[in-house]
């Protein structure tokens, strides 16, 4: 199967072409200008991962919600299923920065943790 | 009359990081004057990470990047004033301001640093015909609504413009369970960062329409959908190309305004194509003692080359207020130009006896691809650098050598682009 994607290593934005096999698994890269863009396309097609970030609601705060971040890189795939989660947890006021909200959130390993007070 | 060295205004990120470096560099009393209930300014509600990959060497969240800043201000005497709107900014730098406690101050600075940031260009600006029906806002107000207040604007959106704003917005509506259509383009490239065409637009499927614009808005008391068209290189609509887009929301990406209000207001030269102010190498503006830095001076996209700035302007301040240095006479002053490709150069003016190197900052007019930056001096060129790729979305700079602008020959610095 052939692939193709930008790749945002860099602002030069190279356009990769990526030939996987059956089994996803990266036999060339190409179109990239740099080892960086090898890397990009083979995480990309291997494990793409994504900082997740939004709102939790917050009960008895200066406002009503606090912004939240993954405190690392989620599976792509998982982005959706975390929001679920995220959007059904409400927390009490204080909120402190980097406070840990949700813990091992879909069984990722990764916290969900607050980036900002309130 | 309250007397301070320094009145910043504006607690954004320019405004805390010119006030910071003020006070490293020695400068005694400082306010920053803040409109907004809290600092941190537009930074409050881009909860997304991507910020201070430069400065920091991590990627942050806005709130984040301003906690950093809002707790350095707390372990100084820097006096903020919140909830503060200033009005006016008189002769002999008094800068008048207005809030609910102290009613109208004036306040005598020696110098002021300008860093009132930008605001998003409304739809008023795009001569869109339609009804004023409601769910047609900027981007960044649904930015506020979603992320600072808690609440979802629309179901169905379509957004116009490919600024960053829009495109992460496009990531944020989404995720909150909207269905974004699409992001309208006028022109034939995408306005934002190629890392938030992939990670937001790409990575949901949500499709981005170049050369594409929305020709009419449909609805009287809820925006019901819009019709769009392409456009021929003219930017005109092309008749016949138009369709018909059901939405409830539409949201512009259309560009961001600095806003210089006071700046105009003070009399201070403003820079038709920047609409900033006219600066010299340490941001100061037309009127002495007065420095301009941040997005009222230029639109950026990474706020880490704001905090850069900033810490230029912060340090003028002070070079200003502790030597109580005049401004230069014009015979010392450098002009620099763009020319054939570079659309604007900050800063505009260096004073020949500068005591340090200068970054000069530019935008390109168009995406071009293998093309040379060169910056001239008369017939002799002071610097040349192949670039693969250069893009209006991406703000570039040259570093000129202290010593190039001391042995320069004439009194204009060019910089332009040849193939």
């Amino acid at each position: 199967m052939i692939k193709e994607m930008v790749c945002v290593s860099c602002p030069i934005g190279c356009m990769l072409t990526v030939e996987l096999n059956d089994q996803n698994e990266v036999l060339s890269v190409k179109g990239n200008t740099c080892k960086r863009g090898e890397q990009y396309a083979i995480d990309e097609c291997t494990n793409p991962v994504r900082m997740l970030t939004s709102t939790v609601k917050v009960n008895g705060g200066k406002l009503p919600v606090v912004p939240v971040k993954t405190a690392k890189p989620i599976p792509k795939g998982k982005m959706f299923d975390c929001m679920q989660v995220i959007n059904s947890t409400v927390v009490d006021a204080p909120v402190k920065m980097g406070d840990v909200l949700i813990q091992d959130i879909c069984g990722t390993g990764i916290d969900i943790i607050a980036t900002n007070e309130n | 009359m309250l007397k301070y060295d320094l009145v910043v205004i504006g607690g954004g990120p320019a405004g805390m990081a010119a006030a910071l470096r003020a006070r490293e560099c020695g400068v005694q009393k400082i306010i920053i004057l803040e409109r907004a209930a809290t600092l941190g300014g537009i930074l409050e509600q881009c909860i997304h990470t991507g910020f201070g990959l430069h400065y920091f060497g991590e990627e942050l969240s806005g709130p984040e990047y301003a906690y950093r800043f809002i707790e350095e201000l707390k372990k100084t005497d820097i006096e903020v004033k919140v909830d503060t709107m200033v009005t006016d900014i008189l002769s002999d730098n008094v800068v008048v301001a207005t809030n609910n406690t102290d009613g109208i101050l004036q306040i005598q600075a020696t110098a002021i640093i300008l860093a009132m940031g930008c605001r998003e260009r409304p739809r008023g600006a795009l001569d869109m015909p339609g009804s004023r029906a409601a769910g047609v806002m900027t981007a960044g107000t649904a930015q506020k609504y979603v992320n600072i207040d808690g609440y979802m604007p629309g179901k169905k959106i379509v957004i116009l413009g490919s600024g960053d704003i829009g495109l992460i917005m496009a990531r944020r509506m989404t995720l909150e369970g909207a269905k974004v259509e699409m992001v309208c383009e006028l022109m034939p490239y995408s306005g934002g960062l190629t890392r938030n065409i992939v990670q937001c637009l790409d990575d949901l499927g949500i499709p981005l329409k170049l050369s594409c614009t929305v020709v009419k808005t449909h609805g009287l008391e809820r925006l019901e959908g819009v019709t769009i068209a392409n456009v021929d290189e003219y930017r005109r609509p092309i008749p016949g190309t138009e369709q018909y887009v059901e939405c409830d929301t539409l949201l512009l990406s259309v560009g961001l305004i600095p806003e210089n209000e006071l700046t105009r207001m003070a009399g201070i030269e403003i820079d038709p194509i920047t609409n900033g102010a006219i600066v010299d190498e340490y941001r100061q503006t037309s009127r002495p003692g007065i420095f301009a830095c941040g997005n009222v001076l230029q639109v950026h996209d990474l706020v880490d080359y704001v905090t850069q700035e900033s810490q230029i302007a912060g340090e003028g301040a002070a070079k200003y207020i502790l030597s109580k240095k005049e401004a230069n006479n014009a015979d010392n002053t450098i002009r620099v130009k763009a020319e054939s490709g570079v659309r604007y150069v900050v800063p505009q003016n260096i004073n020949r006896s500068t005591d340090k190197d200068v970054k000069i900052y530019f935008r390109v007019a168009d995406v071009y691809k293998d093309t040379s930056v060169v910056v001239t001096c008369g017939d002799e060129v002071i610097y040349k650098r192949k670039k693969r790729k250069l893009a209006p979305g991406e703000m570039e700079n040259v570093a000129i050598k202290l010593d190039d602008i001391a042995k320069l020959s004439g009194n204009e610095l060019t910089v332009k682009l040849e193939v």
